[in-house]
């Protein structure tokens, strides 16, 4: 049987965690196909048609689907599902959203974040925060999961002419209705995807102190986190925050500066190729996961860092 | 209306996971163990609901073991009104946990149902979605705002971008972010009272829910532990290195 991957998308591009999910589904069989559900999104469903391994790509464009809420969209992927061996999405906020209720809805559990894929029906995954890894075996006939982008290669996006196939049902659960959004601009690549990643914690001291790790970041093409202390101090907004609830990233360079290393920081940021810490505190746990370790005043450090690069 | 708070115990987010040397699970012999972090967060939310006149009655109901009472009277003393145990051996997986909800949803009626977004050990992030599509209720996930507005709720919610509002007929499910609120401290007249507060226990079979396992957990393994690296002097060997020796620049 086939697996159904579920797109992430925005309506107009093709997010890049569904090709690291693709690469993912393929290790779990052969014939993948790829949902997008949104609307007005058909230039979504063809970018999703180039991408590499998938033989078929199912297109709802529908006004219920606009705005990915859960209600709606997990009715229409466990109609779809049930024909399915698997049903994969990206653990994004979307997959996370959706993807348990249309396990519920299948009456099967759902594996979530996997790592690795074992074998079709066995899976690792992170608990513990990422402190145990478990190796997990699906004992139900449909496997709905998660992927977790950062463990698995991005597939190419071209490659591949699927055919697109609009898929009719229209499900709108009529339960639920999108209010209003603040989502952050930035021209900086996404964190979960750039390969450069510059973070900031509590040591920034401030939310206008960021700029210096921005124009580090803009220098080498990079993205800007931070960690739960900064987050929660005000310094910047949630969606910057790297860890545990945060997100997970694995640049090639990782850049903690002003971070000590909290457990669910790491969590979120240790599978990074290079990890280089920057802070004043030389007993600062961080210093114990970094490649290299630079004691030094930051506001010192990074715009010197900077201007030599 | 009333509120119902699912809350879990798991091992204190203070203490270091080790992983059994047979590689079976993670040890949690003699460790210390707390109220999920984010279910702290749902407690706190439903007695504030209360305090603000939006929530008559706060019901907390946990599943597991005999020991969970412990972290319902935790919940009590933070100001729920009454409890609930569902007895299990073992800790359920969450599409069984979500089935026994559902069930104790039918019979209390609640206008809302509070859950933490995840539990700190098995990191699934799934009971509250289920609960929602097996009650077939909408849901506000991972919430950093809950304002009740007549018979519906206004969530905010923490997503990858940034921040989305949704609208949520009531009845509906929420589960709470970290940035929700700030749990209070229970205070001694309060864990004193929370004792004397009304806890009752039943099982799967009074609630009609036959427990069934979907998954089989072969191994549980350490993760790759990560070396420590070098001290660099300055910043110009910082750079020196990473084009040198890590060619990553």
């Amino acid at each position: 049987m086939a697996i159904l991957i579920i797109a992430e998308h925005d309506n107009s591009t093709l997010k890049s965690a569904t090709l690291n999910t693709v690469t993912a589904a393929c290790q779990m069989g052969d014939e993948l196909h790829l949902l997008v559900a949104g609307e007005g999104c058909a230039a979504v469903a063809e970018a999703a048609a180039s991408v590499a391994g998938v033989s078929k790509v199912l297109l709802a464009d529908n006004a219920a689907y606009g705005r990915q809420l859960a209600e709606n969209l997990s009715l229409l992927i466990a109609e779809l599902g049930k024909d399915y061996s698997h049903v994969v999405a990206p653990a994004t906020t979307t997959g996370k959203n959706v993807m348990p209720r249309v396990a519920a809805l299948l009456d099967v559990g759902q594996i979530s974040d996997i790592i690795a894929v074992e074998a079709a029906d066995t899976f690792q995954r992170p608990i513990y925060a990422g402190n145990a890894i478990a190796t997990v075996q699906s004992l139900d006939s449909i496997k709905v999961i998660t992927v977790r982008g950062t463990a698995f290669d991005a597939a190419a996006s071209t490659g591949s002419s699927a055919s697109v196939d609009s898929v009719s049902p229209a499900h709108d659960a009529g339960t639920s209705a999108f209010v209003s959004e603040e989502m952050a601009k930035s021209d900086r690549p996404e964190l979960t995807a750039a390969s450069v990643v510059v973070s900031g914690g509590r040591g920034l001291g401030n939310g206008e102190n960021f700029a210096l790790l921005e124009s580090l970041a803009d220098k080498l093409g990079g993205a800007v986190g931070a960690s739960r202390a900064a987050v929660d101090a005000g310094f910047v907004p949630n969606d910057m925050q790297v860890g545990q609830t945060g997100k997970i990233v694995a640049p090639d360079i990782y850049f903690a500066v002003g971070i000590s290393g909290a457990i669910q920081h790491l969590a979120g940021m240790k599978d990074s190729k290079v990890i280089v810490a920057i802070n004043k505190d030389e007993e600062a746990p961080i210093f114990q996961v970094a490649d290299y370790s630079l004691v030094a005043d930051l506001f010192e450090a990074v715009p010197e860092l900077e201007s030599k690069l | 209306m009333k509120v119902l708070v699912a809350v879990k115990r798991v091992i204190d987010y203070n203490v270091k996971v080790r992983v059994k040397p047979d590689n079976s699970d993670v040890d949690l012999a003699n460790v210390k163990m707390a109220l999920n972090p984010f279910c702290e967060i749902a407690v706190e939310e439903a007695v504030r609901l209360k305090e603000s006149g939006a929530a008559s009655e706060v019901v907390v109901v946990s599943i597991g073991p005999k020991a969970c009472q412990e972290q319902i009277r935790t919940a009590l003393a933070l100001g729920a009104d009454r409890g609930i145990q569902i007895e299990t051996e073992e800790l359920p997986e969450s599409l069984n946990v979500a089935k026994l909800l559902a069930k104790v949803v039918e019979e209390e009626q609640p206008g809302l149902v509070i859950l933490g977004k995840q539990s700190i050990d098995a990191d699934n992030n799934q009971t509250g979605q289920m609960l929602g599509a097996l009650l077939n209720r909408p849901q506000g996930t991972f919430a950093s705002e809950v304002k009740i507005d007549g018979d519906s709720v206004n969530v905010t919610r923490e997503v990858d971008g940034g921040l989305q509002t949704l609208n949520l007929k009531l009845p509906a499910i929420v589960t709470t972010d970290l940035r929700l609120n700030e749990p209070r401290y229970a205070k001694l007249p309060d864990i004193m009272k929370a004792k004397r507060k009304p806890l009752d226990v039943k099982t799967p079979a009074d609630l009609g829910v036959e427990l069934k396992n979907h998954t089989r957990l072969l191994k549980v393994s350490a993760p790759a532990e990560r070396q420590a690296g070098i001290r660099v002097a300055s910043v110009d060997e910082l750079i020196d290195k990473l084009k040198n020796e890590a060619k990553v620049l």
